[in-house]
């Protein structure tokens, strides 16, 4: 079983998404995304200042065997990226709640409403 | 409806992600396949191979047949459990698969075929059989009566492993040179292997292929997926049907020139048709400069002209990514070219097409 913790919101396309204190959010993959995608080789992430529409490919994760697109889960403008992702992509195997990829500032902080709670992503990711 | 293997309880009691491989539920992973891939590379690892279709090919005309029927020639098997490596051609000189034949006497041969082509290479061989009214048997022993279930154990300490559990078989094995067969009992011990490290391949009854993976997986060989049977494989510069060439490929596009026997005055399959186009295009190995993945499809641009990779992934023994190309006449080794990863150009060096074998690099 996957895990899927309950103060995060999530996508369809199993990013997770957690709503910082300052407004912003922090996107990664959950951990049912990495466990399916296997061993990560590789991350790349967007540029800081870049907007982005929901839904729109906005990051890559390749595993030995795959490449999937990360979108972001809402629009927004990207603040930071974490390069620790890029420069060890093993360690989303390891913890993929702990190694983010990237923050954006919402363009409507109601967006992260309409998001997946744990219990109904914990359901399609069975 | 997916085909099983005499081992698929033991995959999925094991944990294994299981994914369709041409039409079979097989192990993909059992955890990290790159841990996988280093067990091989570094120590003893195990793959369910019986999916793979053993091919008993006998009768006073096996040898006639099977001259005709594949592109190598099996004049060179002269001793008993030689194996040779072969495309099998169809009338345009493009591959209808890639196989191993084992001579084990002159009436008697076995050759081993790839799972998602056996239903149409049976039938291809069937009906060349027929054309050419030769008197011999072709009988497979992976669905029908007396199915055979086989079991790939790699790496340095492979054998020794095999050995432990299998003593009976290790006065036969032991003195085996590389590219040999030999049946010992029920076993049918061979040291083939698409890894690029020693070992051995092992062909029993289907129905004792469980016990013996029980026994190499308590004697501490790894379970090994699909997953690091590619990546050890590219690694070691082995081609893979259906990526690397398939029917509307000529063996020498596909870095298979080495196999084919155009010097004996020998008529076979294709033959005609091979002379006639000559080699088209050059198959070498790419090592990927920048940071990404290479994977199949993506398309190279070099000065020669645009080529196109066959098989890419991420190299678990270089750290980098490599893959197999079909590539312009004319492109060097040491030439740097460019690959399109989706909107992106990175740069990748052209290499000789095998990248690690046995422990090492060797680029």
């Amino acid at each position: 079983m996957s895990n899927v913790p309950a103060n995060l919101k999530y996508t369809e396309s199993h990013e997770w998404v957690r709503v910082e204190a300052d407004g912003t959010v922090t996107i990664g993959i959950t951990d049912h995304a990495q466990e399916a995608l296997g061993d990560l080789v590789f991350v790349e992430l967007p540029e800081v200042g870049k907007t982005y529409a929901a839904g729109q490919e906005s990051a890559v994760v390749e595993s030995v065997k795959a490449a999937a697109d990360v979108y972001a889960p809402i629009a927004g403008e990207v603040t930071a990226v974490n390069q620790d992702a890029a420069d060890a992509p093993e360690s989303v195997n390891q913890d993929a709640y702990a190694a983010w990829l990237f923050k954006l500032k919402p363009a409507n902080a109601a967006d992260v409403d309409a998001l997946l709670d744990a219990a109904a992503y914990a359901k399609i990711s069975e | 409806m997916t085909q099983k293997t005499v081992l698929n309880e033991v995959h999925r009691k094991a944990g294994a992600r299981m994914v369709d491989f041409g039409g079979w539920d097989m192990p993909v992973n059992y955890g990290s396949q790159i841990e996988e891939h280093h067990a091989v590379r570094n120590d003893c690892g195990m793959f369910d191979v019986s999916h793979m279709c053993a091919v008993d090919v006998v009768g006073p005309d096996a040898k006639a047949f099977l001259r005709r029927l594949v592109a190598n020639n099996v004049d060179k098997l002269t001793v008993a459990g030689k194996a040779l490596y072969s495309a099998m051609l169809n009338d345009a000189g493009d591959v209808v698969d890639d196989l191993i034949i084992y001579y084990l006497n002159d009436t008697t041969w076995r050759i081993v075929i790839n799972a998602g082509t056996a239903t149409k290479d049976l039938a291809w061989m069937e009906a060349r059989r027929q054309d050419w009214g030769l008197n011999l048997t072709i009988t497979e022993r992976r669905d029908g009566n007396n199915p055979l279930g086989m079991i790939a154990v790699q790496g340095p300490n492979a054998k020794a492993k095999v050995w432990e559990v299998l003593p009976q078989v290790k006065t036969a094995s032991e003195g085996l040179a590389p590219f040999f067969g030999v049946q010992v009992g029920d076993y049918f011990v061979a040291t083939t292997g698409y890894t690029g490290e020693t070992g051995f391949e092992i062909a029993l009854p289907a129905a004792d292929a469980a016990a013996l993976w029980d026994k190499l997986a308590a004697a501490g060989v790894a379970p090994c997926g699909l997953g690091a049977r590619d990546t050890l494989r590219l690694e070691a510069g082995m081609n893979l049907y259906g990526n690397d060439m398939d029917e509307t490929v000529s063996p020498l596009d596909a870095g298979l020139a080495w196999t084919v026997d155009l010097k004996s005055e020998r008529d076979f399959v294709g033959k005609a048709a091979l002379i006639a186009n000559g080699q088209k295009a050059q198959f070498l190995g790419l090592v990927l400069q920048d940071k990404g993945v290479l994977r199949g499809h993506q398309k190279v641009f070099t000065a020669q002209g645009e080529g196109e990779i066959t098989s890419g992934t991420f190299s678990p023994t270089l750290q980098q990514s490599i893959a197999l190309a079909r590539l312009p006449m004319g492109v060097a080794i040491g030439d740097i070219v460019e690959v399109e990863i989706r909107d992106k150009r990175l740069k990748a060096k052209v290499v000789k097409p095998v990248f690690a074998r046995n422990g090492k690099a060797v680029i």
